[in-house]
């Protein structure tokens, strides 16, 4: 991407250097195909979740809490390995959650482009929230 | 009602929750909870759990849009999320040690407030004065594109933004919804950003800050793959389809009928917490 080497990295626009502009096109397209990746996935799972289980009577009344391998990473990755229909829905809305976080990391990166030490501060701190979030409990 | 009929049923109800929603600009997320509670008798644990699902879905797929119109403001979003997001882990957890008939009655109290609240015209432009030193700094203010070239706007007020955004975040994370009412009245009356410009750049954020309560949830079990599938599947094309249909003359009266639909559910949300029904 960017050469850097010349001693004008802060005055105005750059050719190499993506504008804000160009950062809001790449960044709607990756939203819009991660969605729709999520979505068919999705979709996906929940044919062979109703394939199997469609007259089964399901229970939403008292909260339970799913069982443990629909709530870490690792329990999902061996559902879908294993083609279990609830564990490949997971898997979408994992899918479907890391598409802003992919979003914010896409953003770090363009502001490390620009030179921007406030922004990518900003920005790692944003990243560092959805990642505990997601890894840290 | 087996799997598969109640699957039929609630896609049904969250396509038209959906669709109803982007032709309000209310959202379709603040019905999905109502519905599934009130209509469908889901604990409320699993029931923000599908909604939060569904809330980061339609904010993608429409920030995608919104993005490239190029009204969105990326800097005022990437700082306003640092507030959002702690905010939204705040809520998540407190969603786990709040009694489900309290969370219920919060519910009720926000969608009470902010049904009328997002339904009101965009506060009037200032012009002039001081621009604060913070909006200088982060260099925040910004233009957005009109039939008569860009129009340059100052952001003000960002302390009070900032902390409204926390209070947003963490509502988003406790009851799993966009919040993009408090989103738009933080930018929108206190730092008095143009409300084209606050609208898309609050529906940007919301799916940063709905993915960071999603991670307690998923970790904590919120997120049942059965009942969250045919809500996300079924807001998703019914708020796509509301955005391509959209028309404002006729949406006014179907936004009343909506509001008066919400407030009815807000209603109900707070006698059934307060008599412990949930």
């Amino acid at each position: 991407m960017a050469q850097r080497g010349d001693s004008s990295a802060d005055q105005g626009p750059r050719k190499d250097v993506p504008s804000d502009r160009q950062m809001e096109t790449v960044l709607g397209n990756l939203l819009r195909t991660g969605v729709l990746l999520s979505a068919t996935v999705v979709a996906l799972g929940g044919i062979i979740y109703l394939a199997r289980h469609a007259a089964e009577v399901p229970d939403y009344r008292a909260f339970r809490g799913e069982p443990a391998d629909l709530r870490s990473l690792r329990g999902i990755a061996e559902d879908v390995l294993a083609v279990r229909g609830r564990g490949i829905i997971q898997m979408g809305f994992l899918l479907l959650i890391a598409t802003p976080l992919l979003r914010v990391a896409f953003s770090l990166v363009a502001f490390a482009i620009q030179r921007d030490r406030t922004y990518v501060a900003a920005t790692l701190i944003v990243l560092g929230v959805l990642l505990y979030s997601l890894f840290g409990q | 009602m087996d799997a598969l009929e109640l699957t039929v049923w609630i896609w049904l109800g969250s396509f038209v929750a959906g669709l109803l929603g982007a032709l309000t600009g209310l959202g379709g997320g603040v019905v999905i909870v109502p519905m599934l509670t009130l209509v469908f008798g889901v604990n409320v644990r699993y029931a923000i759990g599908a909604s939060l699902v569904s809330v980061i879905a339609t904010s993608s797929g429409a920030a995608a849009a919104y993005v490239k119109e190029g009204y969105a403001n990326l800097r005022i979003g990437m700082v306003l999320e640092i507030a959002t997001t702690f905010g939204a882990l705040l809520g998540a957890n407190l969603a786990g040690v709040l009694p489900a008939d309290v969370v219920a009655v919060i519910f009720g109290v926000v969608l009470i407030a902010s049904a009328p609240l997002s339904g009101r015209p965009p506060a009037p432009q200032a012009h002039g004065g001081k621009p604060d030193p913070w909006a200088t700094w982060l260099r925040l203010d910004g233009s957005y594109p009109s039939p008569d070239g860009p129009i340059p706007y100052h952001v003000r007020a960002v302390p009070a933004g900032f902390s409204l955004m926390f209070v947003a975040g963490a509502l988003s994370g406790l009851l799993g919804i966009g919040s993009g009412a408090v989103k738009v009245l933080a930018m929108d009356r206190a730092m008095r950003v143009p409300f084209k410009v606050s609208t898309t750049t609050s529906n940007f954020m919301i799916g940063v800050t709905a993915a960071a309560s999603a991670g307690v949830y998923l970790n904590r079990g919120y997120i049942d793959p059965g009942l969250a599938m045919p809500v996300m599947l079924g807001v998703l094309p019914g708020a796509m389809l509301g955005a391509l249909v959209l028309d404002r003359a006729k949406s006014a009266l179907l936004r009343k009928v909506f509001v008066a639909v919400i407030l009815l559910l807000a209603i109900e949300m707070i006698y059934n917490g307060a008599t412990g029904r949930f």
